[in-house]
């Protein structure tokens, strides 16, 4: 198979010369701005299949979430043998074991993690293995454990930091899966031998790891071949039509949640990629639309499916069981070109043939200037399903350009040219109340920070606690750096995802991921202390444990800048603590403000705060404002979350968003509109339409 | 002319207040509201972004008070005591010295709270409600018309009223409020003049008045009608309110509110009896019913008009 055969019909470019998708997406993509009219319904043998997975799911919820696991068999890209859910009705195939969700056992990021998730589950893993991986293998677990200081341990077990990815995969790294597709392994081979060949030649540290990741890439390479073959494709060679870009897209993938068990483990920007492989096969007669979308859902129906071995308490700090399967669809071209296909249409499409799922995580890339079809494609979805996740695409497209997905939930990063350090959560409302009690944790009383000067007298000063807080910030930015510093130094070198890097160029950006808890807890807290009046409350130890506010003040969430600017503040101040450490691999310092979960198990770790709020109170997830303190009103409410500074937190800002129905507007029956008029038979003329009348 | 400038500010009590006297100096009136140094041209009106009104809250987030997404401005202060009312925290006017509930905003103040989120309002605009906003008509007036004359762009203003101040017998008094409105919601309560004013302790003639203004001043209006189980819920009396704005060419849509209880924790924080107590909420698809007959009963009356 050439390459010539595999391109015909496409608009050649400098993709054909190097490893550049987005040039050929670019050259060859066809934009729609229709409407949903053209989109088939489930085949029968969509129906019956994904009909065999709702029973497997039923299985699994009949077995407390676990259908069964793997305790014998560590997981590689070629560990299992072909798995299907039922062979003859699949247009596109491969499981993560050889059974459907069946959960594959994997021990790099620690075998205590592992050993634990198939415990609790019920199972036990071979004895041999935990062996091996104590005795004779080393993981990532093992080597962060040898490195932490006993403060970082003491954060870790205050969970004034929580969430560290150091027993598990980091995740939140997007190969590059399409380069599967247009290129053929063995393309990609050659380029990563020609870049193997090609390093800096004095062997310093750098080199050296960089030279062993190469070649580890090319070796993950060769094993995404034999993959391929477990399952009968010879995925060497480019795809050639629709529904092998899809399979070979999707087996590349498939190597990358064999082989880790990241917390995020997303998969990309694809349908307008894909839809240039539906558009040549439509065009030539080769596939019907209803064969198209087929291709879409069986590959939907698989991302459903991808899961992992995870613990109780994983579970619990992720509220449930992610995976993170975040496909990124639509957006608009930095040429002025939306970049919404009609394949953007059929992965939405999915919700409606098979129902809803909160997997893959549909995130569309929103702008004002998408098609207007398309919006309304995506408001009705959203409307019956609650299941896709929309992005401010003119705010990222400014920093990352059109060739950018979402990993996780927020994280933005261009496709096989950025990746990021992922880095759990330091707790800045924990962080406020070790400032005011000396480093002392307020729930224990124990010394974990630094031993500070505490707070005097029974009211708060603002100026007094603002200057302790940014010193207590200042710490606390330094230990959460330094831990993560080592975690990732330890995850590259136990758990290093070759197959995942290997989809990306030779060098690659690097973001070093931080993330923040309890803004909204910090920002009235300290909102309290500036304008109402609060005094302490301490213990016989003279260990501040409550606080009573006296009076009223601004609250965040209310378009109100007096506390608006204090969350902006925050956030600033502490990006300006981050980036004063050294970070692992030169990796650029960014943070987030995203816990949409987690806020639950954060909050159940941190005492009574200024603001009212009472110990072990959920925060408010992400960035929201706390709940009920918002009174002004929805737009109010996000104005404030959007003065929150993007450029010191560009690994994401969240606000999560529920709203009745009714809250929504009238459902139309209201104003008189033809309907009204027709029932009645009697022809009326409104007279005066309200000029700029907008709903009706 | 005094006495003028100081109803422009909704205070009209103030005149016999106990506040500082209005000092006249550089051809500009200075005079004392609230606390508050005010601007006066020469002409005796107010530069309408100073105009204060009294005001309940706002939300930045309204989808049912008018077309689109709106700004909506809740007044304090309304005559009436409908039985069924959801806000009964709106009822009780300030007093003429600032003190009691609402605070006291200007027109500027509101309109730069609408400026900072503008592109949510694209297809909506600003709504003023209540309360009873024509209780302060010269207060919204100034914020229609600044609203109107926005540097960023014209805003379509609603008025959603319940009439209760208004009288054709002194229609001028509201002029210029009507001169700026755009649209209005306006509540019919019911089509029984005995039962209007034990359900809304005022009589049934303002809101009527009210839509012949609007209907000779071509205003498109939205009427409302809150539907209450074993009060408002009958065939005949719908046939009636469709009746009414079947005289009334300006209307171009019937919203039937089912009375909900919603309402209900708010009189038992502010301790006041519940008037409706024991009334059940009203089914929300027999309201669908009920419009239809409204709309069956506004179609013949207009056949009858020749319309």
């Amino acid at each position: 198979m050439s390459q010539q055969e595999a391109w015909a019909g496409f608009v050649g470019g400098n993709w054909e010369h190097e490893i550049d998708v987005r040039d050929f997406i670019q050259k060859n993509y066809t934009p729609y701005d229709g409407d949903e009219s053209f989109l088939a319904g489930p085949t029968e043998n969509t129906s019956k299949l994904w009909g065999e997975v709702m029973d497997l799911f039923q299985q699994e919820r009949e077995h407390n979430g676990v259908l069964d696991m793997d305790t014998d068999l560590v997981s590689t890209i070629i560990s299992h043998p072909a798995g299907y859910i039922d062979q003859p009705l699949e247009k596109i195939v491969g499981l993560q074991t050889e059974k459907p969700l069946k959960r594959a056992l994997m021990v790099n990021g620690g075998i205590r993690m592992a050993v634990a998730a198939c415990k609790q589950n019920g199972y036990e893993v071979d004895p041999e293995i935990v062996n091996i991986y104590t005795n004779y293998r080393k993981t990532h677990n093992a080597g962060v454990f040898d490195v932490y200081t006993p403060e970082m341990r003491a954060c870790r077990h205050s969970h004034i930091i929580t969430g560290l990815p150091d027993a598990y995969g980091r995740g939140r790294i997007i190969g590059d899966y399409r380069r599967v597709a247009l290129y053929g392994v063995d393309r990609l081979i050659e380029e990563k031998k020609a870049e193997h060949a090609g390093t800096q030649k004095t062997m310093n540290e750098a080199t050296i790891r960089h030279r062993e990741e190469l070649a580890e890439q090319i070796r993950a390479l060769q094993e995404l071949n034999q993959l391929g073959k477990i399952y009968g494709f010879d995925i060497s060679q480019p795809a050639k039509t629709f529904q092998e870009a899809v399979q070979w897209l999707y087996f590349g993938y498939l190597a990358a949640v064999k082989e880790q068990n990241g917390a995020a483990m997303s998969i990309g920007r694809n349908s307008t990629f894909l839809d240039i492989y539906a558009e040549r096969d439509l065009k030539n007669g080769v596939i019907t639309e209803a064969e198209a979308q087929e291709i879409i859902d069986h590959l939907v129906m698989k991302l459903r499916m991808v899961k992992f071995a995870r613990t109780p308490e994983y579970n619990e700090l992720f509220s449930g069981d992610p995976q993170w399967v975040t496909e990124s669809l639509g957006g608009m071209g930095v040429d002025g070109r939306s970049m919404v296909t009609k394949t953007a249409f059929r992965y939405l499409h999915t919700l409606e043939n098979m129902g809803t799922s909160p997997e893959p995580n549909l995130t569309v890339l929103w702008s004002t200037r998408l098609p207007e079809a398309f919006k309304r494609y995506c408001a009705k979805i959203s409307i019956t399903t609650s299941s896709i996740q929309y992005e401010n695409d003119d705010l990222m497209r400014v920093y990352h350009g059109d060739d950018y997905a979402i990993a996780c939930c927020v994280s933005s990063m261009r496709i096989g040219k950025e990746m990021q350090f992922f880095g759990a959560r330091a707790n800045l409302a924990k962080c406020l109340l070790y400032a005011i009690n000396g480093g002392r944790d307020e729930k224990t009383g124990e010394q974990v920070g630094p031993k500070f000067r505490p707070v005097e007298g029974d009211y708060l000063d603002y100026d007094d606690v603002v200057s302790k807080y940014r010193d207590m910030m200042q710490w606390l930015a330094e230990v959460y750096v330094n831990s993560l510093n080592i975690i990732h130094y330890m995850h590259d070198k136990y758990c290093y995802e070759r197959l995942q890097m290997a989809l990306h160029d030779e060098h690659v950006h690097r973001w070093f991921a931080t993330g923040i808890a309890g803004l909204s807890v910090v920002a009235d807290s300290l909102s309290a202390i500036k304008y109402a009046k609060v005094k302490v409350i301490r213990d016989e130890t003279g260990l501040v444990t409550d606080y009573q506010v006296e009076g009223d003040f601004p609250k965040y969430g209310n378009d109100d800048d007096r506390v608006d600017q204090i969350a902006h503040d925050v956030v600033e101040v502490f990006m300006k603590y981050v980036r004063e450490t050294d970070t692992y691999r030169n990796s650029v310092p960014t943070t987030s403000i995203l816990t949409i979960t987690s806020n639950v198990v954060y909050g159940n770790a941190t005492g009574n705060t200024p603001d009212g709020r009472r110990a072990g109170e959920p925060f408010a997830p992400g960035a929201n404002p706390m709940h009920r303190r918002d009174t002004h009103g929805a737009v109010a409410s996000l104005a404030s979350v959007a003065k929150l500074p993007f450029k010191d937190a560009q690994d994401g800002i969240s606000n999560t968003f529920s709203i009745v129905p009714n809250a929504l507007g009238k459902d139309g029956a209201v104003m008189f509109d033809e309907l009204d008029l027709d029932a009645l038979g009697v022809d009326i003329q409104i007279e005066n339409p309200a000029p700029d009348c907008g709903c009706c | 002319m005094l006495r003028k400038v100081l109803r422009a500010f909704g205070a009209q009590e103030l005149c016999s207040a106990t506040s500082p006297p209005a000092s006249v100096y550089h051809g500009c009136i200075q005079v004392w509201v609230e606390g508050t140094d005010v601007t006066v041209d020469t002409e005796g009106c107010a530069r309408d972004v100073d105009v204060v009104g009294r005001v309940h809250s706002t939300e930045s987030f309204g989808t049912v008070d008018g077309p689109g997404t709106r700004f909506v401005v809740f007044c304090q202060g309304c005559p009436m005591r409908c039985q069924y009312c959801h806000n009964p925290d709106t009822w009780e006017f300030a007093r003429a010295d600032g003190a009691g509930p609402g605070t006291s905003v200007t027109v500027g103040e509101l309109l730069e709270r609408y400026e900072r989120n503008r592109p949510f309002y694209r297809t909506g605009g600003i709504t003023v409600t209540g309360g009873e906003p024509m209780a302060q008509p010269d207060f919204v007036a100034a914020l229609f018309r600044a609203a109107h004359a926005a540097p960023a762009g014209r805003i379509h203003t609603c008025l959603d009223t319940s009439a209760a101040t208004f009288s054709a017998a002194h229609a001028e008094r509201f002029s210029a409020l009507l001169d700026a409105t755009d649209m209005v919601l306006l509540d019919i309560k019911t089509s029984d003049p005995a039962l209007h004013e034990t359900l809304c302790g005022l009589s049934a003639s303002h809101a009527l008045e009210l839509g012949d203004e609007l209907a000779q001043r071509r205003i498109p209006t939205l009427v409302r009608h809150v539907v209450v189980p074993g009060l408002t819920d009958s065939e005949e009396e719908c046939a009636a309110v469709g009746r009414i704005i079947g005289d009334w060419d300006n209307v171009v849509g019937l919203d039937f509110l089912p009375y909900h209880t919603l309402g209900k924790t708010k009189y038992d924080k502010l301790g006041i009896e519940y008037p409706l107590k024991g009334v059940k909420a009203m089914n929300a698809a027999r309201a669908k019913e009920l419009r239809q007959v409204a709309l069956l009963a506004r179609a013949q009356r207009r056949a009858e008009r020749g319309k």
